[in-house]
């Protein structure tokens, strides 16, 4: 049986998903075989290859917009999760506190250095391993293999340090009531932490800017006054979000679908500014058309293109 | 033994509990305490008046111990 062409309106209608007052349709897929009469819609690798296209808006170190072009919803939606919950990060997992005498209790303190974002050499972070999961066997449940730990070993644990003291700072102006200059390390930052490498970590994160560090040095830790210490050691893991959230590298991954803009007819002159007007910057573009093109029927109109944005 | 179990403190303090200055042992361990006012240092012996050498107030507090402890980060 030869396929029969699919005409544009029944193409595009199968691509868009319909959000109407009180329902929503057409939401799932029906691109598999045996869907559509005649037609063929055997997946193959080559035909994917063809239709699919990524289109980067933004790529920056901390924010990325990209379009997946003639790709599944569902797939675009394992991804996302991929990208919480599946891409190992480094984060501290073990606290040794030797003194802490700041405002912050230790438990709440290891909680939040737990959380900060980690980086490093990337080739070092693939080359470190993941550190068996230790198990605390209190109820005695866990079976003989889970209770066993590898131990924390050069090629599976990153030492950093956090060894920091206030003091009262040198001639202070009288009447001074600012904190940051009366004291000195009145602020505890992600930045103090120290990677301590252990064996053979400094040569696979070498110095100044492959060492393990905070994604971000300004993260605020704890706050001192004159007297007060924190000095400890911490152990880094390697792990995954889906088992704890301060191993997520991302911190939200969102995907959506984009509205469709149908403009019936051309829109001319003053008529175009106000309507673009009407919607999130971006979403409607102008085109400069001759005289002569305005007048034609179906001509280089003036419309809707690239992302558009819902309003 | 699991390591969050909890352990008896021991009956011979071992140098790191009590900041026993091993100087004076005829006199007995000394141990210091933080005043609760000017925040000076304070060695006091067993028998002492419990009394800031520098200010003279009456509240001394014990400072935090030197034991490492260990905490999971989650």
């Amino acid at each position: 049986m030869a396929p029969e062409p699919i005409s544009p309106e029944d193409a595009r209608r199968r691509k868009i998903v319909g959000v109407n007052a009180e329902t929503v349709t057409n939401v799932t897929s029906t691109d598999f075989p045996g869907h559509h009469p005649g037609e063929d819609h055997t997946w193959s690798l080559e035909k994917f290859t063809q239709n699919f296209s990524v289109q980067y808006h933004k790529n920056h170190p901390h924010d990325a917009v990209f379009s997946l072009i003639g790709l599944d919803a569902s797939i675009a939606n394992a991804f996302r999760r991929i990208l919480i919950a599946e891409i190992p990060t480094l984060a501290i997992e073990q606290v040794f506190v030797h003194n802490n005498t700041s405002i912050v209790h230790d438990e709440v303190l290891a909680a939040r250095l737990g959380l900060v974002p980690l980086t490093g050499k990337l080739e070092g972070l693939n080359w470190l391993k993941f550190r068996k999961k230790i198990i605390n066997d209190d109820t005695g449940d866990a079976r003989e293999d889970e209770k066993r730990d590898d131990g924390a070993t050069d090629t599976n644990t990153v030492v950093l340090k956090l060894q920091i003291e206030c003091k009262w700072a040198e001639g202070i102006r009288e009447g001074e009531t600012d904190p940051e200059k009366l004291y000195v390390n009145s602020n505890v930052y992600a930045r103090h932490m120290v990677f301590e490498p252990q064996g053979n970590q400094h040569k696979q994160f070498p110095e100044p800017d492959g060492i393990v560090r905070p994604v971000n040095p300004d993260i605020l830790l704890a706050k001192l006054r004159p007297g007060q210490v924190v000095d400890l050691e911490m152990f880094a893991i390697k792990g995954i979000g889906a088992d704890h959230a301060k191993f997520s590298p991302v911190a939200t991954a969102t995907y959506r679908l984009l509205p469709t803009i149908d403009i019936m007819s051309p829109i001319l002159g003053n008529d175009a500014g106000i309507f673009a007007r009407c919607f999130t910057k971006g979403v409607i573009g102008l085109e400069d058309i001759t005289e002569e093109e305005s007048g034609m029927v179906g001509g280089s109109w003036r419309e809707g293109r690239g992302r558009r944005r819902r309003l | 033994m699991s390591r969050e179990a909890y352990a008896p403190p021991t009956l011979q303090p071992q140098g790191s509990n009590y900041s026993t200055t091993g100087t004076d042992l005829q006199a007995g361990p000394t141990t210091q305490y933080l005043c609760g006012h000017c925040n000076s240092k304070v060695q006091l012996k067993k028998g002492d008046a419990i009394r800031c050498k520098e200010c003279g107030h009456r509240v001394l507090y014990k400072e935090r111990t030197k034991r490492m402890v260990q905490f999971e980060a989650r």
